[in-house]
């Protein structure tokens, strides 16, 4: 079998057999307490500056950010960034009960909203954020039924609705999150089918080695990030 | 892809007298440095994290096996398929089964320089199967029937002319008096084009930065997002990935992860870090339905327990091939094959053969910028010198050098008989160079003199100077 080839390739280039088991199992006791190397010194800061490392590394990337107090004040956030990029007022919208429960969109009938996954002819989407890394500004975005994938890619504009308290410092705390909190029926683990993990808008260099947004994905990334983390105010 | 690395010296002469290639390298070959070197100043711990991600691949490679079948389990657990594929042959079976199993007529792809090795393209051609290369800059390649020039900016050698020309002559269902006024107006118009060959496919072609063991995933690494819609879109997803690219776990990835995009294009992060793991679940509303992964060897596993594993652990950032003087003078194509720059003059013989690509590890001036470059400390600078003493031993070299070699092994065995030639010959150049202080032709020297000028001597040897000055006491 192809399999078999492939692994005794391997070992007779390392020059031994299977693994014995005892070096096995130290090697599944590594997997299993996945150990963190080295992170960054630059996300450990008060909660007050890494909420505002993660807006100022959003907008070194292109990215935008609007901040609001609760979630009731999203569908104006909403409305005044559509309105201020000159853009369509209907829009795509993820299944998530935090969006589609507990934000008051009738207040802006002005909006009109398709809640599912996103379809080719949509211009702008409206995603929910399930957690952020301030360390280079990137927003962790897991597949899920009430946060389909296609509303990160399919519109020429992403918004993406996100709760102060889930903005982490570094990589490795959001990864925490996502083991933590996620469980996959089907395999027993926590990663859902697809992780992205999305940082600015969409770009190319292809053309002459000159930069510009919207290549394949979403040209506008705008965060409207909801102040529900007390601790994360403090400072502001 | 067939391979032209044979032909090094025609094709590098060939390069250096092309005018727009020159005016491509000229403009981005001080851009790809400084951006490197703004971000890797921005993050003070970046040299500890090099050594950090030398010593995770360096753990992955001494457990490839274990590690591989690891992951492999949890693909499977997670409803996925792994297609063991031994060589490129095996791997372009396992990809047309699966695509005409889908009954495929379109098949989009996102950019993986293992579908460039194993020439995946022109085998789903003649089995009449459509393969639409989706990165914008392999997308305007495949028009023009080209090779990529470079591993993550494919298409540089390329001016705006030339894109306007491909597309006129291949978007022949637009208007012809259209106009593109700037950049923009090409992406738009690839954009477009683009945007219905996602819709139409059937199955998309992904390739893979890194495989994680421990949850069974595949991970792209892309800015425009074209990676992402080729996955999301079609039925059926298709990963094609070599065996070297598996980590044990996410925060190994990761550590890797902090290091790629500074070393590639200076970005803290690229746009687009995309972990996949199986197909579209239960009650989820889009992504594929079916995912396969073709796992590839082809070659690589004859490098471990060499002097060139330590080449496995590249994680394909170019940062090598962006500051590289021999890359920057002749371009990506000289190379002859997939991988260019100083990873491919290691790679290509390694895993072409070096009869076909022997000559490749000659392009180097050894002046070891790519090995401090690396973000994995691939001793790039003494993988090419092993290379050229197995092509020596194996007497592959052309027979002029190995003959002025053998003169000059003569020589240098017998000191005084060494420098006694060299001063007559030290006293000669200079006296011919006096002029203009450098030549640009010499005979039996062609091989420098085409590419740049010898500088003259100044008339004297080392040894003879230094024998001099010690006689007036100096040193
Ligand atoms: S050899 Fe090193 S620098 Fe070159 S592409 Fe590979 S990882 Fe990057």
């Amino acid at each position: 079998m192809s399999k078999d080839q492939m692994l005794a390739a391997i070992r007779r280039g390392l020059k031994r057999g299977a693994l014995p088991e005892d070096q096995a199992m130290a090697l599944r006791a590594r997997m299993a307490a996945h150990p963190r190397h080295l992170v960054p010194a630059r996300s450990r800061v008060a909660r007050p500056a890494q909420v505002a490392l993660f807006i100022a590394n959003v907008e070194k990337e292109f990215g935008s950010v609007a901040r609001v107090a609760s979630l009731a004040e999203v569908p104006a956030a909403v409305a005044d960034y559509l309105s201020g990029q000159n853009l369509p007022t209907d829009f795509a919208m993820a299944p998530h009960p935090e969006l589609t429960d507990a934000v008051p969109w009738s207040e802006r009938p002005m909006l009109q909203i398709r809640v599912g996954r996103a379809q080719a002819s949509d211009l702008v989407c409206v995603q929910h954020g399930y957690a952020a890394v301030a360390e280079t500004g990137t927003l962790m975005l897991p597949a899920a039924p009430e946060r389909p994938t296609t509303l990160n890619l399919l519109g020429d504009t992403a918004i993406v609705v996100l709760r102060a308290s889930r903005v982490v410092g570094a990589f490795e705390e959001a990864w925490d999150l996502l083991r933590a909190e996620r469980h996959d029926a089907l395999t027993g683990g926590f990663m859902p089918r697809n992780v992205m993990l999305v940082t600015g808008p969409s770009r190319s260099a292809d053309i002459e080695s000159t930069l510009e947004l919207g290549a394949h994905g979403p040209r506008r990334l705008h965060v409207v990030l909801v102040d529900d983390d007390p601790a994360a105010l403090a400072a502001a | 892809m067939q391979s032209t690395s044979a032909s090094f010296k025609a094709n590098a002469h060939d390069a250096l007298g092309d005018a727009g290639l020159q005016k491509a390298l000229a403009f981005t070959r001080p851009a790809f440095p400084a951006r490197r070197a703004a971000a890797v100043a921005a993050l003070p711990e970046f040299e500890r994290l090099r050594d950090i991600g030398r010593d995770i691949k360096n753990h992955t490679l001494a457990n490839l096996d274990f590690y591989l079948e690891s992951w492999a389990g949890n693909v499977e657990r997670a409803g996925g398929r792994v297609h063991w594929c031994p060589t490129a042959a095996d791997a372009r079976a396992a990809i047309l089964a699966i695509c005409q199993q889908a009954g495929a007529r379109t098949v989009t792809k996102g950019k993986s320089m293992i579908s460039e090795e194993i020439g995946i393209n022109d085998h789903l051609e003649a089995h009449g199967i459509e393969p639409v290369e989706t990165d914008l800059g392999e997308y305007i390649l495949q028009l023009r029937k080209e090779p990529p020039s470079h591993i993550i900016a494919p298409a540089f050698h390329l001016n705006r002319e030339d894109w306007e020309e491909s597309f006129r002559a291949s978007h022949t269902d637009l208007p012809a008096d259209r106009v593109f006024n700037e950049r923009r107006d090409i992406l738009t118009e690839a954009r477009r084009k683009l945007r219905e060959k996602f819709l139409a496919a059937d199955v998309g072609i992904t390739g893979a930065n890194f495989l994680i063991a421990e949850s069974g995933s595949s991970v792209i690494v892309t800015n425009e997002g074209n990676g992402d819609l080729t996955q999301t879109l079609p039925r059926v997803h298709i990963v094609l990935a070599s065996i070297e690219k598996v980590v044990p776990t996410l925060e190994d990835a990761t550590s890797l992860l902090r290091l790629l995009a500074r070393s590639a294009t200076g970005q803290d992060m690229s746009v687009y870090t995309t972990f996949s793991t199986g197909a579209r679940r239960p009650g989820d509303l889009d992504g594929p339905e079916e995912y396969h992964v073709v796992l590839l060897d082809n070659g690589r596993s004859g490098m471990i327990g060499t002097e060139f594993q330590e080449m496995l652990r590249c994680i394909r950032c170019a940062a090598c091939m962006n500051h590289c003087p021999v890359y920057f003078a002749v371009g990506g194509h000289s190379y002859g094959w997939v991988y260019p720059g100083p990873m491919g003059s290691v790679l290509t013989p390694a895993l072409t053969g070096v009869d076909k690509a022997g000559h490749l590890p000659n392009a180097s001036t050894f002046c070891g910028k790519c090995e401090s470059v690396c973000p994995v400390k691939i001793p790039l600078p003494k993988l090419m010198r092993h290379w050229r003493e197995r092509e020596f031993e194996r007497h592959l070299t052309p027979s002029a050098m190995r003959t002025n070699l053998g003169v000059w092994a003569w020589f240098a065995r017998r000191p005084a008989m060494y420098r006694a030639v060299t001063r007559v010959a030290a006293w000669g150049l200079g006296l011919l160079g006096r002029k203009r202080g450098r030549f640009t032709s010499l005979p039996f020297a062609g091989g420098w003199t085409d590419g740049r000028d010898l500088p003259a001597p100044e008339g004297e040897t080392f040894f003879a100077r230094y024998a001099r000055e010690q006689r007036a006491g100096r040193v």
